[in-house]
């Protein structure tokens, strides 16, 4: 992967496994450091903090807010089939526009480019068991990025031999409701995948996607805000406090502000 | 091969809450300490930016700011009939990382136990007899009582700046707050937070069925504070974004907030992040800890020398690495013997979800430790003659926050996606509340800790292996507590209530608490307890650990304020101890 993850990547404290230092941040960060911060000799793999504080004015870690524009990782074959997915799960309405609209399908391929897709930060080592407890959790060898490789290749070739050729792209909107609504409950028997699992990898990134701060690619004009009275990062509600069982009514904001502020 | 360094007075092991109350002042009184830690240094100003931290996808979905499993996680089973598998992804609880450790992302409750709770098997025989104990159960009376500890509640409380109204003052009842409350010497240092919409009407149902509701003690400050140490809070704002999250508004308690800026301060300390500790050093005889191993970032490892090691990471961690290192007799379910790993426990929650015709609660305006509570039906505040368990539940009515990819509510019934899912979820948002009930876990014979077989962290260390389910005994109470929640909840004018059960086994995949307990246990009795009243190590008297792994059995409450209790209590005994070194309590 040569994109930058959706999740702090181009933060210096890089998205990487068990420390989220890298070496380069420490020293910078010691380089930078006033003179009462002691680098102890010898010690040098630990950072040291002694006598001050050690934060520099403005650092901060944010994340790299999503262009939309192109998939990294999706094929434009598999983005089609997510965009119908996804449509199905949200769709547009008279309540507002749906997860497609709302740019959940890009939200989808940037979490997939990044640490969440490989599961990176997740315990994946073996033994793998084959007969895990359902109170044991996530117990599949299957990253994010692998389950949407295989699984939707696997739902392709499960509706072009039930639907006479047809793709899941092709089949009528109530013809997708009802292969959803079989995935959902694991009836659907794809070849070699679960459809659950691919049902729930895709609904629960949908709901990630509508809902997650507009940074992140979906969430487009705050849609998912909207619909349920999120007023999204204000960060002070102290006046609501206040005003007990009154409606809400200033517009939602985002981390980068909203869109009546001027376009980024 | 270790690299040997310089001795220190003092090695500890994490810098959380413990860690940094601990290192502060035991630095200011002279003596060269050095903590370490193995996540990041984290700062309000950098790490909890008021422009990056209002994210929930980055850390209310992906855990940014917690211990990631790929660098230890825990295998789980529900009984020692099966095997083990690890946690692969956090879910049930979610372990902290970092500096500042769990009190960075807590919520804030900041509660004393009960009286009653310090002593329930003694309690519980006395007014109920033998057969209130549920079978296979592990109960023990604390080595402390309420009345000893509670200078050391209120030097946390002080520290911490907790906002809450006291309930009983020098043995008055206070209107206003928790009637059931163990006499305190004082008031609490800030007054409360503001209300929202559903705690009034929680307050005013639960006072037509003749309970007591109060406002929860917080650490989310309601107004601005200076605490005895020098450091400075500002209000909270009610934000919505604050468990799961580092606080950019310097209102939350935490090591940062209340206990940093002055520690840092002090010459004789020193901190080393990035840094794990992996085991505590023993003499050739097992009786002295000689201080501590650990790997950096380099995976170069090295030797800490120290006359003094205090435990202080998070309690599941402070029980691996005294199993990592062979201090005290690892727990044997079989023969019910050995005691590093016994008494492990949790919570439970279960409670009503309350839907209204028409309301508008906004939950977004929400903070960790927002709501109110009645504690009428908590430890033995009540009769439990007729029910047949031990224990009870702290019923309360909170918005934590409204934070939309986690909580975005429908009524029972609801497709989970598609156009009327759409519709519902847009009706729901804003008029939906809860009543929650958080209640004890007690102690079992086959509820606990070890090492696993199989699994290894990346150091090639085995996990350790959790086997724990919920018991009869606390099924039975935290229904039973579902049930009060849902009659409160239909007295608040519920159009329609879902009542929330303990059903089915323990899952990993929930989140339900990070309130886990035990497996370090002090007690009176070495043959039942890890630690002795002090948190002193039995076996290896230079040990002291902190933390929640201390806790016999788990009560009706969060565990921070007692884990700040006793962090204090056992920092007498430790500046006893550094006068005339050895056993503090001799038998």
């Amino acid at each position: 992967m040569t994109h930058p993850d959706s999740i702090s990547s181009r933060g210096k404290r890089s998205a990487s496994g068990p420390a989220r230092h890298h070496r380069g941040h420490i020293t910078r960060r010691s380089l930078l450091a006033s003179a009462a911060l002691l680098m102890t000799t010898g010690v040098a793999g630990a950072r040291v903090v002694t006598k001050v504080l050690p934060w520099d004015p403005n650092e901060a870690y944010p994340v790299v807010p999503v262009k939309p524009g192109g998939y990294f990782f999706l094929t434009s074959e598999e983005a089609a089939i997510v965009d119908a997915f996804v449509d199905r799960l949200i769709p547009a309405d008279d309540l507002g526009p749906g997860a497609r609209d709302a740019g959940v399908t890009t939200f989808i391929d940037r979490q997939l480019t990044g640490p969440y897709g490989g599961h990176d930060w997740l315990y994946m080592q073996g033994p793998f068991s084959a007969t895990p407890l359902p109170s044991q959790g996530l117990q599949s060898p299957l990253t994010p990025r692998q389950q949407y490789r295989q699984g939707l290749a696997a739902l392709e070739a499960y509706c072009k031999t039930s639907f006479g050729g047809r793709g899941f792209v092709q089949l009528s909107t109530g013809e997708q409701e009802k292969l959803l609504t079989g995935m959902e409950k694991g009836e659907v028997k794809l070849p070699n995948f679960s459809s659950r699992m691919l049902f729930s990898a895709i609904y629960s990134n949908t709901m990630e996607g509508f809902f997650a701060d507009p940074i992140y690619g979906g969430n487009r004009d705050m849609a998912g805000w909207k619909l349920i009275g999120f007023p999204g990062t204000r960060y002070d509600y102290r006046d609501v406090m206040e005003k007990p069982n009154q409606a809400y009514l200033l517009p939602p904001v985002g981390m980068q502000g909203r869109p009546a502020w001027g376009e980024r | 091969m270790a690299r040997r360094l310089p001795r220190k007075d003092v090695v500890i092991v994490g810098l959380g809450w413990t860690g940094s109350i601990l290192a502060y002042e035991l630095s200011r009184t002279g003596l060269e300490v050095v903590a370490i830690e193995r996540g990041p240094w984290r700062d309000t100003a950098t790490d909890f930016n008021i422009g990056t931290a209002p994210d929930e996808l980055r850390y209310g979905v992906r855990h940014d700011v917690f211990l990631r499993p790929t660098q230890e996680s825990i295998t789980m089973r529900n009984n020692p009939s099966q095997t083990a598998l690890p946690i692969r992804k956090w879910g049930s609880f979610l372990p902290g990382n970092g500096v500042g450790g769990a009190g960075v992302h807590w919520n804030g409750q900041t509660w004393r136990f009960l009286p009653d709770d310090f002593r329930i098997r003694s309690h519980m025989l006395e007014r109920y007899g033998e057969a209130i104990f549920p079978e296979g159960h592990h109960i023990q009376d604390w080595p402390v009582s309420y009345e000893e500890l509670e200078p050391y509640y209120d030097k946390f409380e002080y520290v911490a700046g907790i906002s809450g109204k006291a309930g009983n003052i020098k043995g008055q009842i206070q209107p206003g707050g928790n009637p059931f409350e163990g006499a305190r010497e004082r008031d609490y240092p800030t007054p409360p937070m503001k209300q929202g919409y559903a705690q009034d009407l929680f307050n005013k149902a639960t006072a037509n069925l003749g309970l007591h509701p109060f406002p929860r003690p917080s650490a989310n400050l309601s107004v601005a504070y200076t605490n005895p140490y020098g450091c400075s809070m500002a209000p909270c704002t009610y934000c919505g974004f604050c468990e799961r999250f580092g606080c950019a508004n310097y209102s939350k308690s935490s090591p940062q907030t209340c206990v940093l800026p002055a520690l840092v301060r002090q010459p004789t300390f020193e901190a080393r992040t990035d840094s794990e500790v992996t085991k505590v050093n023993l003499s050739a005889d097992g009786k002295t800890a000689t201080g501590v191993t650990y790997v950096d970032l380099n995976g170069e490892e090295w030797e800490q020398p120290a006359d003094l090691v205090l435990v202080c990471a998070f309690g599941l961690f402070n029980v691996r690495l005294l199993l990592l290192s062979g201090i005290g007799k690892p727990y044997d379910p079989v023969k019910d013997e050995g005691v590093v790993g016994r008494n492990y426990a949790y919570q439970t929650g279960s409670g009503s979800t309350a839907f209204f015709e028409d309301a508008k609660f906004n939950p977004f305006a929400a903070a960790g430790s927002l709501g109110t509570a009645a504690d009428d039906y908590n430890s033995d505040n009540f009769d439990h003659g007729p029910h047949g368990f031990v224990g009870g539940a702290s019923i309360t009515c909170a918005y934590t926050n409204g934070r939309p990819i986690l909580y975005h509510p429908t009524p029972p019934g609801t497709p989970t996606w598609g156009s009327q899912w759409k519709k519902a979820v847009h009706e729901t948002y804003q008029r939906v509340t809860s009543v929650g009930a958080q209640g004890s876990v007690m102690s079992y014979r086959n509820n606990y800790l070890d090492l696993d077989p199989t699994y290894k962290d990346p150091l090639g260390r085995p996990l350790m292996r959790m086997t724990f389910d919920y018991q009869d005994n606390e099924r039975k109470m935290a229904n039973w507590m579902a049930d009060r929640c849902d009659e409160i909840a239909k007295a608040m004018g519920a159009k329609q209530t879902q009542l929330n059960r303990l059903v089915g086994p323990w899952s990993v995949v929930p989140y339900q608490t990070t309130h886990n307990t035990g497996g370090a246990v002090f007690g009176n009795d070495p043959k039942t307890s890890v630690l002795n009243r002090y948190l002193q190590s039995w076996d290896v008297p230079n040990v002291f650990v902190m933390g929640a792994s201390a806790f016999p059995q788990n009560a009706g409450y969060n565990p921070t304020g007692t884990v700040g209790a006793l962090t204090y209590w056992a920092l007498d005994a430790i500046k006893r101890y550094l006068k005339s070194s050895g056993p503090l309590v001799q038998l």
